[in-house]
């Protein structure tokens, strides 16, 4: 597989680390109340079929954490942005 | 013709004869030749033995699907096995032997087991082997062991280098038969970049095999035309003897090149193989078909090969694999063998056709319609065979055809599922879209000018595509027969693996329907062959036996590799010690110096102790210790992880990343700071100085290095890139050692510049950029891991050595000792220090008596699951130390801690030893250990069991910190 890094441009697969879901959001409460969330985020993963966001870092490469939407079944890659981008874009919506 | 060398003829090179041995008897053979070419030119045809009954077997086929001409290919440490005679190119002094038979090929007591075959039916290992159990491990697993398998691999390293190599490119074509040759010459004039890759020897493909006609010149004429067109264009890569193995993600190809295969040995110079990742824009999947045996008795005797391998062996090789042979097909193709090998002046007996009326030039030779072989004569060599209406016809070669089946393999490796077309009676390749398409005979189109126009059409990259040369084709019909069910001798569908065409319907009949379940059943399919000749057959079986189509049956999956890749290849250069890389820390030539014993760690190579005369491991440290208590050590700690954080936000980051706080740290002082992980658990601990106010460095242990800072990575870009930081890791650039023991001030006083390191002008937890033997850029932190007066002093990686032999000469006068890891365990473990055993991935900072450190008035990564009822239950394991009862005996890292009373059984379990040591302080073992409300336990004696050595002993709980409880000497 071939990852193309924002700074890095095409890369090959090795040079990266996946770390999971990057839809889920690290809550930001400290309440007791809002410990189901918290369950959630460090627990709860869905396995889905198809579109997918997904953490990787490169690693070997620029050290960028990188937000990869591929496709889980044919492991086609829709889009790659940096998880700073991604997690602003989150904030801004 | 003279033997079975035919006279004229042939690619090979009759005037450079080659001579070789085969079972130690010796062979001539020519350049051009494969092993079992030449082995076929020299009557030899009994090549090898079976897997479960040790049949006699010779060559079925002429290339790489080969089931049964397996040998131990080379001598000595380069000793090969399981190696294909079909695809080895002969060489001077090639030895080769055959395998998987005892005591010789020719008299093989396994053979035997022919004999009590009844027991050996489908799935005999899962029946015949299940009781009872005590005999597996002694009896019939040894026995199995002995009978079966295939060659046996040299015992010695491999002597030759392997390579790793990458390739991009416009177009890749696999496969240079017709359909490939004339798709890379299209899409190279077109100016792309091209690479064309085939599996054998010679660029050709089936051109070098049979009789064809293109553009009025010979198939073969045309292809060197072509071939010497494409070596002439810089755009072009020509790669033989080189196999494309799989198909991956993004187009990406895995090729094996055989540099070096051919000779006898590689150049110094050169790999034995190479290992390609090849990037394609586009590929062309021209890889051919293959022609399928029929599964009739005795179809495995030597002499029976399929057709196109005896044409191939006639027309490339002039090798003829009998003189006289009788043909059996069920489509035209055995024709084609009849009419080429009578060419060749080679009698054909008949052609048996098992077809009612087909209308097919048979060259004269006499054709029996609708007939059948049920049985072949003969042990180790054909000597006749026998037909369905009981007559017999004597011979000594027999060519099969059961048909053609695309190679389909690379187009299906990720996941798509081949078709079956009934018009061609095989399976054809899925559209798996336009970057990798089929063209020829492996899409299924069976004739020379379908062949010729696909190949032009997947070489047109773009325009119109050219027209494409004239040329003669051969007819094209099939009607299946799989299995002439009246055979009376054993009918093998999978050769390599003895399945026969009776296990089949026995698989289906217990229930072992699906194909992928009858596979494993049966093993059919399963061999090093990978069921290349041998799975159609298997299905259409099955699909008659379970009333279903071959559709409805479909095939196993397919895996890369396509063929049998040597471990040398897929390791590549990175063998030895280039299997990783060593690193060395700036101090390692001062402590080599010093005869330091150095230890692995990770990739790191630590100073570990520092023998003298005489001396073991536990002497040498436990001297360390006591010279470094008593005067003063010295001791390399460059290892731990240095990342150096700086930005207006800083300190918040610390404050986010670490349990405790940052924010409130001093200039020019250190903390100590732990580190959670998500789920509450802790991750890392480590001394964090503060530079300046916007300025940090952080240590981390050795062991988490590179997590942590993979780790503030991840925080920082995905949750929080809203703060001002930047960090890098500084582990590489700075030397690090510890000077401990209380005259360890006194020593370094001699080598800093102008600071005094008394309390008041360095005081304990001071951290702060000096400079050292007059100018040197050093920085200072009096910080303690030993529990004695210490520092850490760190200086630029290239002065490592320079500064800790200055330390030695100015501690010299006060009789200062190197010391290594194993003295720096040991003084921990007095001071009831945590290290990797309790950091181990289970315990939460009040496991580790550090709960106080856990702020409550900041978030943190980790705080709220920290607080979950399951992590701060008061009967959690937590540390404590521990001593033996009686001080003689020696407690050991793993056991397990018991109430005194309980018997000694895991079930009374309570907690376990995490780290042990040798106390030369105290004179008797210590350790810490986890222990089941250990706090509440200080003086209660416990029972220490170690399951293992199946020992006990008595032991008593106390305070982790046992040596200097008051702290007196860290602050002296
Ligand atoms: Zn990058």
């Amino acid at each position: 597989m071939l990852i193309k890094c924002p700074h890095c441009g095409t890369r090959p697969v090795e040079e990266f680390t996946f770390n999971g879901d990057a839809s889920i959001q690290r809550p930001t409460s400290n309440d007791p109340a809002t410990m189901d969330q918290w369950f959630d985020y460090v627990y709860l993963r869905d396995n889905p079929k198809g579109r997918f966001d997904e953490y990787a870092h490169h690693s070997s490469g620029c050290r960028a954490w990188l937000v990869v939407t591929r496709d889980t079944q044919t492991h086609e890659i829709f889009n790659v942005v940096t998880a700073r981008d991604y997690a602003k874009k989150r904030v801004a919506s | 013709m003279t033997g079975f060398r035919l006279d004229k003829g042939g690619l090979i090179d009759r005037k450079a004869p080659l001579y070789f041995t085969f079972d130690g008897r010796a062979f001539t053979g020519f350049a051009g030749d494969t092993l079992a070419s030449a082995l076929i030119s020299n009557d030899v045809h009994l090549m090898g033995r079976s897997f479960k009954y040790h049949r006699p077997r010779g060559v079925i086929s002429a290339g790489s699907s080969e089931p049964n001409a397996l040998v131990e290919l080379r001598e000595g440490a380069r000793k090969e096995a399981n190696t294909r005679a079909t695809m080895i190119e002969l060489h001077d002094g090639l030895v080769a032997k055959s395998q998987n038979h005892w005591p010789s090929l020719e008299f093989d007591i396994g053979a035997l087991n022919s004999l009590a075959s009844a027991m050996f039916v489908a799935g005999f290992y899962y029946k015949t082997f299940m009781w009872p159990k005590s005999f597996w491990e002694k009896i019939y697993e040894p026995i199995i062991r002995k009978a079966a398998g295939l060659g046996n691999a040299s015992k010695e390293a491999d002597p030759d280098k392997y390579e790793k190599a990458y390739a991009h490119c416009d177009l890749l074509v696999v496969g240079s038969g017709p359909a490939g040759l004339i798709a890379a010459l299209m899409a190279a004039r077109s100016g792309a970049r091209i690479i064309l890759a085939d599996e054998s020897s010679t660029l050709g493909g089936s051109l070098l095999n049979e009789n064809e006609e293109i553009g009025g010149m010979s198939g073969h004429a045309w292809a060197i035309g072509v071939i010497g067109e494409l070596g002439s264009k810089s755009n072009v890569t020509l790669m033989p003897r080189t196999t494309i193995f799989g198909w991956y993600d993004d187009n990406i190809f895995g090729a094996v090149e055989r540099v070096n295969d051919h000779v006898l040995e590689p150049s110094p110079y050169e790999p034995r193989q190479r290992y390609w990742r090849i990037m394609a824009k586009r590929a062309v999947m021209a890889t051919g078909a293959e022609e399928r045996p029929i599964v009739f008795g005795g179809n495995d005797v030597p002499g029976v090969m399929t057709a196109g391998a005896l044409r191939t062996y006639a027309n490339r090789y002039a090798a003829a694999a009998g003189k006289s042979v009788v043909v059996f097909t069920n489509n035209n193709s055995g024709y084609r063998t009849a009419r080429d090998m009578n060419a060749h002046g080679v009698h054909v007996e008949v052609i048996i056709d098992s077809r009612k009326e087909p209308n097919v030039d048979a060259g004269g030779v006499p054709v029996i319609r609708g007939g059948a072989i049920v049985n072949v004569r003969g042990g180790k060599r054909v000597s006749g065979v026998e037909l369905a209406d009981h007559r017999m016809i004597p011979c000594d070669a027999v060519a099969m055809s059961g048909g053609w089946s695309p190679i389909v393999n690379l187009m299906c490796h990720r996941g798509a599922k081949p078709k079956w077309d009934e018009r061609i009676a095989g399976f054809v390749p899925p559209d798996v879209g336009d970057r990798f398409v089929a063209a020829g005979s492996a899409a299924g189109r069976m004739l020379l000018s379908e062949c010729l126009a696909d190949g032009a059409r997947a070489g047109t990259l773009k325009g119109k595509t050219p027209a494409i040369p004239k040329c003669r084709d051969e007819a094209f019909a099939v009607t299946p027969l799989w299995w002439v069910k009246e055979s009376t001798g054993k009918a093998f569908v999978d050769y390599q693996n003895d399945s026969t065409a009776k296990d089949l319907p026995l698989a289906a009949q217990e229930g072992y329907r699906d194909i992928e379940l009858a596979k494993r059943y049966t093993t059919a399919g399963m061999a090093t062959d990978q069921g290349k000749l041998g799975n159609v057959n298997a299905i259409a079986i099955l699909a008659e036996a379970t009333g279903r189509t071959m559709d409805q049956v479909g095939t196993t999956t397919f895996r890369p590799y396509y063929t049998p890749v040597s471990f040398g290849a897929i390791a590549g250069p990175f063998v030895g010690h280039h299997f990783q890389p060593v690193r060395k820390t700036p101090l390692h030539d001062w402590a080599d110096e010093l005869g330091a014993v150095f230890v692995e760690t990770g990739l790191w190579m630590r100073s570990s102790w520092f023998p003298q005369a005489g001396e073991d491991w536990l002497a040498s440290a436990s001297r360390e210790v006591l010279a470094t208590r008593e005067r003063v050590g010295l001791c390399d700690v460059s290892t731990l992880g240095k990342i150096d954080v700086q930005g207006k936000d800083a300190a918040e980051f610390l404050n986010r990343l670490y349990c405790n706080t940052f924010s409130t740290l001093d200039v020019g002082k250190a903390r100590y700071g732990l580190m959670l992980r998500e789920d509450g658990i802790v991750f890392d601990d480590g001394t964090t100085s503060r530079l300046a106010a916007d300025h940090f460095l952080m240590t981390t242990t050795t062991a988490n290095a590179a997590r942590v800072m993979s780790h503030m990575e991840f925080c920082h870009q995905a949750h929080w890139p809203e703060l001002d930081v930047q960090y890098v890791s500084v582990t590489e650039q700075w030397a690090q050692m510890a000077i401990a023991g209380p005259k360890a001030r006194a020593t370094l006083q001699k080598i800093v510049d102008k600071v005094t390191l008394d309390d008041t002008g360095f005081p304990y937890l001071a951290a702060k950029e000096i400079s050292i033997l007059g100018g040197m850029t050093a920085r200072l932190f009096r910080i303690s891991f030993s529990g004695e007066h210490a520092y850490e002093l760190a200086v630029p990686a290239d002065y490592g050595n320079l500064v800790a032999r200055s330390i030695m000469q100015a501690g010299e006068e006060f009789g200062i000792t190197p010391y290594g890891i194993e003295a720096l365990s040991i003084m921990r473990i007095e001071k009831g220090h945590v290290a990797g055993g309790e950091l181990n991935g289970t315990t939460t900072a009040g496991d580790l008596g550090l709960g106080k450190m856990m702020s409550s008035k900041k978030d943190y990564i980790g705080r709220m699951m920290a607080a979950r009822e399951g992590l701060t239950d008061k009967n959690r394991q937590c540390v404590v130390g521990i001593r033996p009862f009686d001080a003689a005996d020696k407690i050991r890292a793993g056991s397990h801690i018991l109430k005194k009373e309980d018997a000694p059984s895991m079930a009374a379990d309570q907690g376990y030893i995490s780290s042990v040591a040798w106390s030369p302080m105290l004179n008797m073992w210590l350790g810490l250990a986890l222990l089941s409300n250990g706090r509440e336990r200080h003086g209660e004696v416990v029972k220490i069991f170690d399951g293992v050595r199946k020992i006990h002993m008595f032991g008593v709980i106390c305070d982790p910190m046992q040596y200097d409880r008051e702290n007196k000497k860290l602050h002296a």
